[in-house]
């Protein structure tokens, strides 16, 4: 038995340490990071709501969409480096803002 | 019954503490390889929490491609992008007001979750490999393999971009490329006998 607030109040808690760090970092790796954590609390709530419902079917299918966010976040990963290496190339930084080739 | 601290429980505040540190050391550090290394410590107590809700298969893949995968292209990205190692100023002018958002989005998040589950416990039950391959083999077959097709898409898009292309800075190895081709047709008056050789043994 486990209180059900406390994975709920720590994936808050790391989405919202996520946005601020999307919002308030220069680095692209950095960004990407913080992008990470807010995809690790996603799954870790689909987990926990997939326990409160407590039937199987809610069970399993909260832990194999766990399991599909996982993989999307590492395919998010290699092409979101790619794209960071590719600007680092042509404009020798990776401050995003100062990437506003494409912003008006 | 409702206000007992079970063993659970301490274990569950503890991986959240640690992780809850780590994740605001990871947003606040000013050294950018100190702040993958608390990313690592981060994700492993995500894995923690997966663990205390039963979900012992997803635990380990989270050690598996975040903590050994994931963890590792991102520094890779470090090093390739030459980040300053040294302790620097890495926040933009929207701190405060980012600091604002993520505040009072995690006040409102706080209070929408213990007004709808505050005081409920969850009974965890605990869900082997076993039975998570079964499902995701039988009922999720189709974007199982959607997702595979995904992420060898995913594969190629990042070499294809990350590739250097044709007159996109220095490429040593071009100039010996493509001359070799040439010298096939130019005869045996402007190869030496030993490069032709060479040649031979190269092709």
């Amino acid at each position: 038995m486990i209180q059900a607030t406390y994975p709920l109040i720590f994936a808050a808690l790391l989405f919202c340490v996520g946005v601020y760090g999307v919002l308030s970092r220069r680095n692209a790796v950095l960004v990407l990071m913080s992008v990470e954590m807010m995809l690790a609390s996603v799954t870790i709530n689909l987990v926990t709501f997939g326990e409160i419902a407590r039937t199987a079917d809610a069970l399993l299918t909260g832990q194999v969409f766990a399991l599909f966010v996982i993989a999307v976040g590492a395919a998010e990963v290699g092409v979101g480096l790619a794209i960071i290496l590719l600007l680092y190339r042509n404009r020798a930084s990776v401050n995003i803002d100062e990437a506003d080739l494409m912003k008006y | 019954m409702n206000q007992v601290l079970t063993w659970p429980d301490v274990f569950m505040l503890l991986v959240g503490v640690v992780g809850g540190a780590s994740a605001l050391l990871v947003v606040l550090s000013r050294n950018v390889v100190h702040a993958a290394l608390y990313l690592v410590v981060a994700l492993l107590s995500v894995a923690g929490t997966f663990l205390m809700l039963g979900a012992e298969f997803l635990a380990w893949t989270q050690v598996l491609v975040y903590v050994g995968a994931v963890i590792v292209l991102i520094l890779f990205g470090l090093m390739l992008t030459r980040a300053p190692i040294g302790p620097m100023a890495q926040h933009n002018e929207n701190g405060p007001l980012a600091l604002i958002v993520s505040v009072l989005l995690f006040g409102f998040l706080c209070v929408v979750i213990f007004g709808a589950f505050g005081g409920e416990r969850i009974d965890v039950t605990y869900v082997g490999a076993g039975a998570i391959g079964e499902v995701l083999y039988v009922h999720w077959a189709f974007p199982f393999m959607a997702l595979g097709f995904m992420l060898t898409v995913a594969l190629i898009g990042a070499i294809v971009l990350a590739r250097r292309e044709e007159g996109e800075g220095p490429a040593p190895t071009d100039a010996e490329t493509t001359v070799l081709p040439d010298q096939d047709f130019s005869g045996d008056v402007t190869t030496t006998p030993g490069r032709a050789i060479e040649e031979g043994a190269q092709q």
